[in-house]
């Protein structure tokens, strides 16, 4: 009997201490987070974190880092690198900051997802403070990218001039000469001619990304917003765009690429076997030559990019990094100094063009013979042409697509369904265009 | 004190279960409740407002709902179409006596329920990739046919989800029903060979019926997996935005709301529609089943 009632007493003790324990545990979870690890000599003991979206970037900021370490031996940071997949890192760091936890010190946003960091009160830190001393060099339409009211929440990165890049070698050999392109009449003319000479695709009709639609709008002197910032994808403009391009594709100028786009991982393998002759892609789109099709060194010309008609704009910024340091960082100040030294210095500017292959935005730099022509430079070597000489042919000729709040449901209703049904499906384009049109405004309700 | 409150009948059960209850009020119903709040607010980080059923009515004239909602209940009803009948007469044939290579057969039917989605969805994207040397182009070719853009095409995309959902799911769903016929007795068998019944009728008559309770639960389980499908239609369109949303499903559309475009309030509305369709349909399932009536 008595032995009964030990049972009894140890079950009792044990339920007790389990309840407790899962009590505990339940309660555990936050207090346990911020371990500093010292790091190589850091004057303030902070482990800081920062988060990218491109292998390259990294490199770049850890060299940038280094420099201004030993520049700064009083302002010493002690940040973490950490690279993650485009939506992974993009998803993350919205419910990290919508709940307050979890977030990065420092992290790059991309311009397409950036109005949704700045919706409600930006959980992101002003950088007007580390923009000013640089403001006056920096093409000012590429700040006013990453701002709200007036205050500057990232660091811009490049102008992302949007050109053409040509392979001369297959050209050539169907007799094609890339320097008369210059409206889309002669484009679509010798892309006929190309196909019919070796029946391979001359130029994309991307279906997941909107550069050349985006080109298309700039050269007209239009935008996918209104003035107002109202979302406006049914303009004669951009009806106009759409049936230039449908009228290629039909010409055989474009062809639909795997991946949907030139910027993808399908698409760089397909022209890298020469199944495309021609990308019309932002001025970034270099470092992705380097990095994923490196054998065709030599092959690719850089020049402007077709018009409607002659005298209309040629170029356009596409894409583009906004660097923004979070309301939670640690050494906020140190941080955003940094990033600025990084990014917008002269130092920074110039490793942005050599390491990256990126325009930087202070245009100063454009025109310095001994930087922009360095016949040891990884970008000069790999292209026929020098960029900056079609950059700076084009310099006052760079558009600007806003952004704004519409943006995110504009792109993602464009290169989703709109382009797909125009280029794969062969919709009537400007039923796509009322449909995306009417996707987008009630979205925006 | 303590004592007669841990020695009484009547505490005592609740004592023992409360773990359950409160980790169950904590992760499940509290964000629920959250949930239904948010649904009928405008969510945004430091800011919190109440808009009514704005969200609701916003919901009604979104296409892309639609389209999403379409997706998984085609998608729930052709998974019902194929994993029940087909783990079903597999089972019957390995349950059958006259089976050869019993235990090889159910481990490597069951192998591709191990292995992680994410994996199993990207090989999946490469073998239907729309490259001529893609895996399947490969195998059409052989049968003269063009290359397909698989995940560009509404009905190709749609048979790929399909192929993949097969291929995972028929051995888990086999096993249901292989312990299913362990259950029923063997003298149902016998005396229906003295009644000199064949095969078709004890199958008909006897296999079926017995196993109702576990196509009622196979059932039950598949169309909230059906339903709630995401992560494969996410790893084999490389993201959660397929061309035309062909891959587009009720959850995804969540995760694009919330996650992608920041409209925690507008993602809430949708979830809670998804839980009462998916409630619906059950309580519907089940109870023409007969679930409900006591003592069956």
């Amino acid at each position: 009997m008595k032995s009964v009632k030990i049972l009894k007493k140890l079950a009792a003790i044990a339920a007790i201490t389990s309840i407790a324990a899962t009590m505990l545990i339940g309660c555990g979870g936050s207090s346990s987070s911020t371990s500093s690890s010292g790091g190589k000599d850091s004057a303030s003991g902070d482990q800081l974190e920062m988060w990218t979206f491109i292998e390259m970037h990294k490199t770049f900021y850890e060299k940038m880092l280094e420099k201004w370490n030993q520049k700064n031996p009083d302002k010493k940071l002690n940040i973490n690198f950490t690279v993650l997949p485009y939506d992974d890192m993009h998803n993350k760091l919205q419910s990290a900051l919508l709940s307050g936890q979890g977030a990065p010190d420092a992290c790059d946003i991309e311009v397409g997802k950036f109005p949704n960091f700045l919706k409600g009160d930006p959980q992101l830190e002003t950088l007007d403070d580390v923009i000013s001393p640089y403001k006056d060099k920096l093409v000012k339409s590429r700040i006013d990218l990453y701002s709200k009211d007036g205050h500057n929440y990232g660091l811009p990165t490049h102008v992302g001039a949007c050109v053409s890049y040509y392979n001369t070698g297959l050209l050539e050999k169907a007799g094609i000469d890339y320097k008369s392109i210059v409206t889309w009449d002669d484009f679509k003319a010798a892309g006929a001619k190309y196909y019919a000479a070796t029946g391979k695709n001359f130029g994309t009709a991307d279906t997941s990304a909107q550069w050349q639609e985006s080109l298309m709008l700039a050269e007209q002197k239009s935008d996918f917003t209104d003035a107002n910032g109202k979302p406006q994808l049914n303009s004669p403009q951009m009806v106009k765009a759409l049936t230039t391009l449908r009228d290629l594709q039909d010409a055989h100028a474009i062809a639909t690429i795997p991946g949907g786009q030139p910027d993808q991982t399908d698409a760089e393998g397909a022209i890298n076997n020469g199944d495309y002759a021609v990308a019309i892609m932002p001025l970034w789109y270099m470092s992705r030559f380097l990095q994923y099709m490196p054998d065709q060194s030599g092959k690719w010309a850089i020049a402007p990019a077709p018009v409607f008609e002659k005298g209309q704009p040629r170029s356009v910024g596409l894409g583009g990094t906004g660097t923004a340091v979070t309301k939670t960082a640690k050494n906020k100040e140190n941080l955003k100094e940094f990033l600025a030294y990084a990014k917008l210095s002269d130092e920074g500017e110039q490793a942005i063009w050599e390491d990256l292959g990126f325009d930087p935005c202070n245009t100063d730099l454009w025109t310095k013979n001994d930087i922009t022509h360095n016949p040891e430079n990884k970008f000069v070597k790999y292209f026929k042409t020098n960029p900056f000489d079609t950059l700076n042919e084009i310099k006052n000729e760079i558009q600007l697509i806003k952004s704004n709040d519409a943006i995110p449901s504009i792109n993602n209703v464009l290169n989703t369904v709109t382009l797909n049904s125009i280029f794969e499906d062969k919709k009537d384009i400007k039923q796509a265009l009322d449909e995306a049109q009417q996707q987008v405004e009630n979205e925006l309700k | 004190m303590v004592k007669r409150f841990i020695y009484n009948k009547k505490a005592a059960p609740y004592v023992f279960i409360l773990p359950f209850i409160l980790v169950f009020l904590l992760f499940f119903i509290s964000p629920m409740i959250n949930t239904v709040i948010m649904s009928f607010e405008d969510v945004l980080p430091g800011s919190r407002k109440f808009v009514g059923f704005e969200n609701y009515t916003k919901l009604l004239g979104d296409k892309v709902f639609l389209v999403a909602l379409w997706n998984s209940f085609k998608y729930m009803i052709w998974t019902l179409i194929l994993l029940i009948p087909i783990p079903m007469i597999l089972a019957c044939i390995i349950d059958s006596k006259l089976m050869v290579g019993k235990e090889f057969f159910k481990s490597a039917l069951y192998l591709p329920a191990l292995t992680s989605v994410a994996v199993a969805g990207i090989i999946f994207r490469f073998a239907f990739g729309e490259q001529a040397t893609s895996l399947m182009n490969q195998v059409v070719a052989l049968f003269g046919m063009d290359p397909f853009k698989w995940l560009k095409n509404g009905t190709t995309g749609f048979i790929v989800l399909l192929v993949l959902a097969c291929w995972r799911w028929t051995g888990v769903n086999m096993l249901y029903f292989l312990s299913g016929l362990k259950n029923i007795p063997g003298e149902l068998y016998e005396s229906a060979d003295i009644d000199g019944a064949n095969t078709w009728q004890k199958f008909r008559y006897i296999t079926i019926p017995q196993l109702k309770p576990t196509t009622i639960y196979v059932l039950t389980i598949s169309i909230y997996a059906g339903l709630a499908m995401f992560i494969e239609s996410y790893m084999v369109f490389n993201g959660n935005n397929s061309p035309n949303n062909i891959g587009l499903t009720i959850v995804g559309y969540l995760y694009r709301q919330g996650i992608e475009k920041n409209a925690m309030g507008y993602a809430s509305a949708v979830g809670l529609v998804l839980f009462v369709i998916g409630m619906a349909i059950n309580l519907v399932q089940l109870k023409l089943n007969g679930t409900f009536k006591k003592g069956d």
